[in-house]
């Protein structure tokens, strides 16, 4: 069974084909995860692919993800006990004193739409919070956001307090931020730096081995 | 209305290589080519330099105040930072900028009411960044009578109402040109400022983005911005915006800005 349509349709922008091409994917009997795995995600690597070579814009980037979104609220239902695989759990949060969060939540939109797991603590979130998440949920990577050069520094707090808790060799630390850089994260041991929401899911994918 | 000229901060590679070289004439061309093309304010920031700022900042103000007589806008966070700058300015500065954030206020309150200054008032809470033109006109109206009853004169506040990216949010840019109305009419004396980049993040054509924002703000009422004085074409249509609300008596300037080369008809 093919989902270009479908797939098209999420990276066009255009919800009402998206939708209806979702529903007759359900209606033909089509498995779950492929329409997930080939309609949506296939889609949402090509926006994000399309975005970092500037070919495609935040707007778009923000409406294919909705789509998105709103065709895998259709599968919901029909998912099996345990749900659908997930590429892992990633937990965010802009940094503590620091309140901007859209480039954050570009990343969470495009991480969710690659098909990671998404646990967003929100902005001004405390080392504290940061690990007591990563603990918690056992997530995969932790991907912190700054947009301040007076905050960043709290990247390098918050990794202490991984370290402190004893979970720093569990959690791939990922950064981000106008004012960040690779070689910032590579002096606070950070694992991986992404200049933008594109990149984001490039990087998680490879710091987890994944394709 | 006031120009700040936005081009002295350390976020720029190039300025960030002469102020850590102490190449002041590199800094100076840049302080007298903005002040020349019309800036009445020069800003100068180094920021990104989180330990060396208390000393850059201090170097860019005496450095700049040595090759254009006009005065500066102090842009830090860093209260340390900012009364070493503070300091060795001539004349009466603009310090860029206090907010509603509990820390910043209660640290920069003292620093802005140690002498006369102007003061950018950015509409920021402790919490939150505002989304709608009536939440930032809340936060201007906290932020203005604090600073009032504090003994700052209302003519010396600037309102930033804190442009946001329309590429997120189509209603950012319409929130921000209402609230600028709406503070400059609720407090008849006080001024309104914005840097122009925000709004234009995430999409293409940024400059052309940039500077019809300009023009779509000076009808609002804006009274002052932060921008590179030395861009030809935002200063042309600045010119233009401003004849064509009634601020240029004959349209003297912009004629003269025309036969002098400034305004080329594209």
């Amino acid at each position: 069974m093919s989902y270009d349509a479908l797939s098209d349709a999420v990276i066009k922008g255009d919800i009402n084909s998206a939708t209806e091409e979702t529903h007759k994917a359900l209606e033909a009997g089509g498995n779950v995860q492929d329409i997930l795995d080939q309609g949506l995600i296939a889609a949402m690597d090509v926006v994000g692919d399309q975005f970092s070579k500037g070919l495609m814009f935040v707007p778009q980037m923000l409406r294919s993800a909705k789509i998105m979104h709103e065709c895998v609220e259709l599968l919901k239902p029909h998912f099996q006990e345990g749900g659908v695989s997930t590429k892992g759990k990633v937990v965010l949060g802009t940094v503590k004193g620091d309140l901007h969060d859209i480039g954050k939540n570009l990343v969470a939109m495009m991480l969710e739409g690659a098909g990671f797991t998404i646990l967003d603590l929100g902005v001004d979130v405390s080392p504290e919070t940061f690990v007591q998440e990563v603990k918690k949920e056992n997530a995969e990577i932790m991907g912190m956001s700054a947009l301040l050069s007076t905050t960043m520094p709290a990247m390098s707090l918050t990794i202490k307090a991984l370290v402190d808790a004893g979970v720093r060799d569990k959690v791939r630390v990922m950064i981000g931020g106008a004012p960040v850089t690779g070689k910032y994260a590579q002096e606070i041991g950070a694992d991986s730096y992404a200049p933008d929401a594109g990149s984001a899911v490039i990087e998680a994918k490879k710091i987890l081995n994944i394709d | 209305m006031l120009i700040v000229g936005e081009k002295i901060n350390t976020s720029t590679k190039s300025i960030a290589q002469a102020v850590q070289t102490s190449d002041a004439a590199f800094i100076c061309k840049v302080a007298r080519d903005q002040a020349a093309a019309g800036a009445h304010f020069i800003d100068v920031n180094a920021g990104t330099f989180l330990k060396e700022e208390v000393d850059y900042l201090p170097w860019l103000v005496e450095t700049v105040q040595g090759a254009v007589d006009i005065p500066l806008c102090l842009d830090s966070p860093n209260p340390e930072a900012l009364v070493k700058a503070l300091e060795c300015h001539k004349g009466e500065p603009m310090i860029n900028s206090i907010s509603l954030e509990e820390d910043r206020f209660r640290n920069l309150l003292p620093v802005v009411t140690s002498e006369p200054c102007k003061v950018v008032a950015l509409c920021m809470t402790q919490t939150s960044m505002p989304t709608t033109a009536d939440e930032r006109i809340a936060v201007a109206s906290e932020l203005i009578e604090r600073l009032t009853k504090a003994g700052v004169a209302l003519e010396r506040i600037y309102v930033d109402p804190l442009a946001q990216p329309v590429s997120v949010d189509v209603t950012m840019g319409s929130a921000v040109l209402q609230a600028i109305a709406g503070i400059m009419e609720r407090f008849p004396g006080v001024n309104t400022i914005c840097g122009l980049s925000n709004i234009s993040y995430g999409l293409p054509a940024r400059r052309l983005v940039n500077r019809t924002f300009l023009s779509l703000a000076l009808a609002h009422g804006l009274s002052a911005a932060i921008l590179d004085p030395t861009d030809k074409r935002l200063m042309a249509n600045l010119l233009t915006s401003e004849m064509l609300l009634g601020h240029d008596e004959y349209c003297a300037n912009f004629i003269d800005a025309y036969q002098s080369g400034g305004i080329e008809d594209d």
